[in-house]
């Protein structure tokens, strides 16, 4: 029975490379230094003409910083920024996680019964489509305690792709798998737990790449509307008091640190969502050819 | 369990279709008062056109839909106990080859070790021994198909329904895993219903030959197609395979000429 019953991986044979294989991969050694060398070297470009442009026009700093002046301040400002930092990553990771688990969790609830989807989906889709700062001040009226405002309003704008997301994908179980599963006589948890959960999982991790960036701007968004600073404030906090004392270069380094962490939030989940993936799913399968 | 090859005559039918419709929507007959009763050890073919009911006649065999009217019985005493190979592969791909075949066993709750020498046996029989590690979708049409076989075969069931089980595999493939469902069929002595659109196929398969006709399906002959002799390579070439291929072939016609 050897239709195709060749040994998957020949490590040992020796390995015929001819023209085409040899341009494949000087081709894709290019692309892989690429890939890092082109960003960068657009980054540093933008760098040097910023900074041209501002020591051209003798720009004060006071309306636009050079970037050296940013990386100074950064440093300079550290204690400030990073007790900040801390604080916005606080509670867009608690944020994230709540809307982790209640929107899968509800996601779930959706698929084992139709009647508690039909009445509560509307409510869901109401959540989203309500622009959070125009939520926001009424939640700071009704919760006295700053930080669960803040997490209210950073989950409210994270947890709607969660739960449509993971709704769609254990909706989306391949059709002659639920009937394999009805003919063995599988409960509703086993075809949860063994086919509508796998089947579920690339669409929850794209839900989830999205979702880690909503949290991170739903937890500055709110930091905005809520105003107040003083102990335990974020970075948005200290970007609009930079704001107001005309001190542009922490409100640039703020922004930075803002910016690297959407980025790297990114960057984690984009690395969850391979790893679980890699074995299976089409999407993170690196093509042979 | 022995390989009863003509074993119809033992005692009441595995399985009784009797005067059995479908009809979808109110409207569209699916199917029309389909009687048919299966022996054990029986495997008969469902062989049509198109739109001829076969594939509604098999998900009603699984249980997957209810008759409109007429009636599904197993044998007194028989708990409904069967295997299906879908027209596509239909494999878990975040399952490996190992897991897809543990399916059914783990459904009903046995352990990874506990399932490990029957899912290994099963793997084995399908050629497949040292791939039970592997992905899907590192498996080519053919293996995956194998992989589908022995996951309806782990259990041994008594019944196996085949919808078009290698419709998009290439000959070479097919004719290989033909011989291997007889082979595995001798093995464990279930019956097995094999739709079909295939008169080559069915004659090669099959002890009996059911031709049915489109609009509405419906049943219109019952061929026996038992053989003394073994079905191989010289049975494939043979003029008396030859003969059978014509007679069923006249057969389909005369039931596509009564439904067009």
């Amino acid at each position: 029975m050897t239709d195709t019953a060749t040994p998957r991986r020949a490590a040992d044979a020796p390995v015929a490379i001819d023209l085409d294989e040899l341009a494949r991969m000087r081709r894709r050694r290019a692309e892989r230094i690429g890939a890092w060398v082109l960003p960068v070297i657009v980054v540093a470009l933008t760098l040097l003409a910023w900074d041209w442009i501002v020591r051209a026009n003798e720009i004060p700093h006071y309306i636009l910083p050079g970037p050296g002046r940013v990386g100074e301040t950064l440093v300079k400002d550290w204690p400030i920024l990073s007790a900040a930092l801390l604080v916005t990553l606080q509670i867009t990771f608690l944020a994230l996680f709540t809307a982790v688990v209640l929107g899968v969790g509800l996601a779930i609830l959706f698929s084992l019964s139709r009647w508690i989807e039909m009445s509560l989906f509307p409510y869901a889709v109401i959540l989203q489509v309500t622009p959070i700062v125009a939520i926001a001040p009424l939640i700071f009226i009704y919760v006295d305690s700053k930080i669960i405002g803040l997490l209210i309003c950073a989950w409210i704008v994270a947890f709607f792709p969660i739960l449509s997301n993971t709704t769609l994908g254990l909706n989306s179980a391949d059709h002659n798998l639920r009937d394999l599963f009805r003919i063995y006589g599988a409960t509703k948890w086993q075809t949860l737990r063994h086919l509508q959960i796998p089947s579920a999982m690339p669409y929850f991790l794209a839900g989830l790449k999205i979702a880690g960036g909503l949290s991170l701007i739903g937890a500055v968004v709110a930091e905005y509307v809520a105003g107040t600073g003083g102990v335990g404030s974020g970075l948005a906090f200290r970007i609009l008091e930079a704001g107001y004392r005309l001190n542009i270069p922490r409100m640039f380094a703020a922004l930075l640190l803002i910016a690297v962490t959407g980025v790297v939030i990114f960057g984690v989940m984009s690395l969850i969502s391979h790893l679980v993936l890699r074995k299976w799913h089409e999407s993170a399968v690196r093509r042979e050819r | 369990m022995p390989a009863p090859a003509a074993g119809r005559e033992a005692g009441a039918p595995l399985l009784t279709v009797s005067n059995v419709s479908k009809v979808f929507g109110g409207l569209v007959t699916a199917l029309d008062g389909m009687s048919l009763s299966l022996g054990d050890g029986d495997f008969v073919s469902l062989l049509g056109p198109s739109g001829c009911g076969k594939s509604t006649a098999l998900r009603l065999m699984a249980g997957l839909t209810h008759p409109t009217t007429g009636q599904i019985r197993w044998r007194e005493g028989t708990e409904p106990d069967l295997g299906v190979v879908f027209q596509e592969p239909t494999l878990a791909p975040w399952s490996t080859v190992f897991g897809n075949v543990w399916l059914p066993l783990r459904l009903r709750g046995i352990s990874r070790r506990g399932a490990r020498d029957e899912v290994e046996a099963a793997i084995a029989s399908v050629g497949l021994a040292g791939f039970e590690k592997a992905y899907p979708r590192e498996l080519s049409g053919g293996m995956k198909m194998r992989v589908s076989i022995a996951r309806a075969m782990v259990t041994r069931p008594r019944l196996l329904l085949m919808d078009e089980p290698f419709a998009a595999l290439d000959e070479i493939t097919r004719f290989k895993l033909n011989d291997d469902v007889l082979a595995l069929q001798r093995q464990l002595g279930c019956t097995v219903v094999f739709v079909t659109h295939s008169v080559f196929e069915s004659v090669f398969l099959s002890s009996r030959i059911v031709v049915m006709a489109a609009r509405p399906g419906r049943v219109v002959h019952d061929i026996d197609n038992a053989t003394e002799v073994a079905r191989n390579e010289s049975f494939r070439t043979s003029a008396d395979y030859a003969a059978r291929c014509r007679d069923v072939s006249a057969a389909l016609r005369h039931a596509m000429g009564e439904g067009g």
